[in-house]
């Protein structure tokens, strides 16, 4: 390429100082696309979607004592169900480590592509695209109601008008139905429902929700994206020069020109762009903003133009890829002769996915070898201890043994660290394991129970022994135990 | 129109009340519309909440409204509610005796959460919210019972009391040696040091006990109660001498002092201010603080 030819990118237009401190709504309907991003955007609609609503039906056994549904959060027993897994509420920390998974995927993502999640993955973004989607089938293109809004009666625009909100609130109550379903059992709630006998608080979220969905999905947009969403801001620190990002490359396009005017200008030797300045990339964009201004906040990368474009490129003739993943660095490059490059293993991105690995490895690990009882000893704060009449000492304790198999077990109780020591347990069942004192612990559940720890032996003054409590499951032979302290005076 | 003109604030645009002070004229920008209505919402609120609820003192009695609430009513639904909560557990407990309320795990813990409820809101003004008590109330976490330890035992304390103005009341009588001239001083303390000795408690430096006239002292004047070999009787209330657990100290002035003052703890009967159901949950939890027998 000729450096004669060469075009800077255009520059958005400065500020005025006298416009007023906020742009009033411009609402968007963009126009039907496509193309292998609307194919890609359709695909994981309905993946993501499909999810959402039919999950809570799939239905896992555990066995008598548990519920079969396969995710479930249930509140009021305090437990979270996940396929195989029961996550208790002391062990939230599995959320901590999701939430920081969930980041490293997102960076990792900006690092590779840019805004992959704003683009196609955010509920925003999805939901958002499906209520346009129903608003064009009812309304047509933005072409055809434009016309529609000179040329339709009023009675067709009203009907119409009722529809898309009908519709649009049918998704937002699935949404918000969807929703509760995740808190107690599926069928047995939507059979609640039906019949008007589920709790008040499930109708109380499904109208949350379903207000919230028609609002910001139906009439909000876009503007969650660019005014609401912390996310984009947070992004521009993410991304770096080799971070593919839906791009205009104004190499190629510059300088632009309608179809007719370029051709004859090409005709005369004169060199001119592939844009031809149709406007389909504005047209299509759900955030409505020019791409070839560049990269830009308000852009959620979601690919629409690119297939916009192509489509138009094809019509005209010209090679596709004028707006394509591509980076800023590469068009600046190509202006100066330079191959592209793709660099997608470096730095960034190896830390990112080595990090993602070293997570998910040690939440797996954790959760591989995290046992299925558990034992938490209080000492008895009042009295610290207790001289009884053979002037032996007594200490107290509250102990709490956690069962999280799904069959009731036993568990033989132990106390070490106290000479001469003798463990009586309140609470207990008769029979005892190698005159250990036995405990029955219901299935999931945690038990309660006071033991009752004295010694004849002689303690040295202000004694405080390290004691060991452990709790043995009599079948299984699995052990916990838990520190705490003898007192003496 | 002229009178109009002047009261524009010329800076503002906003037209002014007319009031003035030191030239500084007030704007009248009225209040917004929806702040408006919804003080005037809130008066029509107000007199539908006379009307319809217990609102307005009147001399003897109030003005009841039509709906007819009354707080007491409220709490009526709640103590019904909690007695649904409780529901099954509650029924049993109340019809099992209290060794099949110790067989049972569960049963015991339910009673154990309410005994302890119970036990913070009645007995730890005295006994202490862990029952460790104190100087004249009796540690309830020891296995030393004045009045025995067994449940039965225990909730028949707790029902009728300890010289209490129930006519069941335990009743035992520790007399006043000294300040009703019952004995002469030295032989109070001669038994004092007899009844130390008894514990195998350390003499203080400077005294000579004279052991033999204080057991002398001991068997005629203590034993009937406290027994010849001071082990007590709970059948009396006489604590047991020989232990190591003294109710009013063990020192040898603390034991002169109660030989010679006497000792008349009290307990008050709960049988008539507690329902049975909560008494039995209290004698468990009682006795299962580890000193039951």
């Amino acid at each position: 390429m000729n450096m004669a030819t060469k075009v800077e990118r255009l520059e958005e237009p400065e500020y005025d100082d006298d416009a007023p401190l906020y742009e009033a709504r411009r609402k968007i309907y963009p126009i039907a696309v496509h193309g292998t991003f609307r194919r890609i955007k359709w695909a994981l609609l309905i993946v993501t979607l499909g999810i959402y609503y039919l999950l809570p039906f799939l239905r896992w056994d555990r066995g008598p004592n548990a519920p079969s549904q396969a995710v479930l959060v249930d509140l009021a027993n305090g437990r979270f169900y996940f396929f195989f897994i029961e996550i208790w509420p002391q062990e939230i920390y599995y959320v901590t480590g999701l939430l920081i998974l969930a980041a490293l995927v997102l960076f990792l993502m900006n690092a590779v592509a840019g805004r992959l999640w704003c683009g196609y993955l955010c509920p925003q973004t999805v939901w958002t695209d499906l209520f346009q989607a129903i608003e064009r089938m009812v309304e047509g293109d933005p072409r055809e109601r434009r016309e529609k809004l000179k040329t339709a009666s009023r009675t067709q625009r009203v009907f119409e008008a009722a529809a898309k909100h009908t519709l649009w609130l049918m998704v937002a109550w699935w949404t918000g139905g969807a929703w509760v379903l995740y808190f107690a059992d599926a069928p047995t709630l939507v059979w609640q429902l039906f019949t008007g006998t589920a709790p008040l608080v499930a109708y109380l979220w499904i109208a949350i929700l379903t207000f919230t969905t028609y609002v910001l999905a139906g009439h909000m947009r876009e503007q969650v994206c660019t005014y609401m969403c912390p996310w984009p801001r947070i992004q521009a620190a993410l991304t770096d020069e080799y971070a593919f990002n839906v791009t205009y490359r104004y190499d190629r396009g510059e300088p632009r020109g309608s179809f007719k005017k370029s051709e004859a200008l090409r005709a005369a030797g004169v060199p001119s762009g592939d844009c031809i300045d149709c406007k389909q990339c504005v047209a299509a964009c759900p955030t409505g903003v020019d791409i070839r201004l560049g990269s830009q906040l308000a852009c959620i990368q979601c690919g629409l133009c690119i297939d916009a474009c192509d489509t138009v490129m094809n019509k005209v003739g010209r090679p596709t890829g004028l707006i394509a993943y591509d980076t800023e660095m590469n068009v600046e490059r190509r202006q100066q002769g330079l191959a592209p490059v793709a660099k997608v293993f470096r730095a960034r991105t190896l830390l990112y996915a080595g990090l993602i690995v070293v997570v998910g490895g040690i939440m797996v690990a954790t959760l591989a070898m995290r046992g299925s009882e558990g034992v938490s000893v209080i000492h008895d704060r009042n009295p610290l201890f207790v001289r009884l009449s053979d002037g032996s000492l007594r200490n107290a304790y509250t102990l709490r043994i956690v069962n999280k198999q799904s069959l009731p077990r036993r568990f033989a109780i132990a106390v070490d660290g106290v000479p001469e020591a003798q463990l009586e347990i309140v609470g207990g069942i008769s029979e005892t394991e190698n005159g250990h004192p036995v405990v029955e612990v219901g299935p999931d559940q945690t038990y309660e129970l006071r033991a009752l720890v004295s010694t004849h032996a002689k303690l040295p003054a202000s004694a405080s022994l390290p004691v060991t409590f452990s709790v043995t499951d009599v079948i299984g032979g699995e052990t916990t135990t838990a520190p705490d302290h003898f007192k003496g005076p | 129109m002229a009178e109009h003109q002047k009261n524009v604030d010329a800076v503002t645009g906003v037209s002014t009340t007319g009031h003035e002070w030191d030239g500084i004229r007030e704007l009248n920008n009225p209040l917004p519309r929806w702040w408006l209505w919804t003080f005037y919402a809130c008066i029509v609120w107000a007199v539908v909440y006379w009307i319809a609820y217990p609102a307005w003192p009147l001399v003897s009695g109030y003005t009841s409204g039509v709906l007819g609430w009354k707080s007491r009513d409220a709490i009526e639904v709640q103590l019904a509610d909690l007695r649904t909560q409780r529901g099954a557990f509650a029924e049993k407990l109340q019809q099992a005796s209290l060794a099949e309320i110790e067989a049972n795990p569960e049963l015991l813990s339910f009673a154990r959460a309410q005994g302890r409820a119970a036990f913070g809101d009645n007995c730890a003004p005295c006994h202490g919210t862990g029952a460790a008590g104190s100087v004249g109330y009796p540690n309830l976490n020891d296995d030393d019972w004045m009045w025995g330890g067994s449940l039965e035992q225990i909730q028949q304390t707790l029902l009728h009391g300890i010289r209490s103005t129930d006519a069941d009341a335990h009743v035992g009588d520790m007399p006043a040696f000294g300040r009703d001239a019952m004995l002469p001083r030295p032989e109070i303390v001669a038994a004092a040091d007899y009844v130390r000795s008894l514990s195998n408690l350390p003499v203080p430096a400077g005294v000579t006990p004279d052991l033999a006239k204080g057991k002398e002292v001991f068997e005629t004047n203590c034993a009937a109660c406290h027994g010849a070999d001071g082990k007590g009787n709970i059948e009396l209330g006489a604590p047991n001498l020989t232990d190591g657990i003294w109710l009013y100290g063990s020192g040898r002035d603390n034991v002169i002092a109660s030989i010679t003052n006497g000792r008349a703890g009290i307990m008050p009967a709960w049988g008539g201010r507690l329902d049975p159901t909560t008494i039995k949950a209290l004698t468990v939890y009682v006795h299962a603080l580890g000193g039951g027998k």
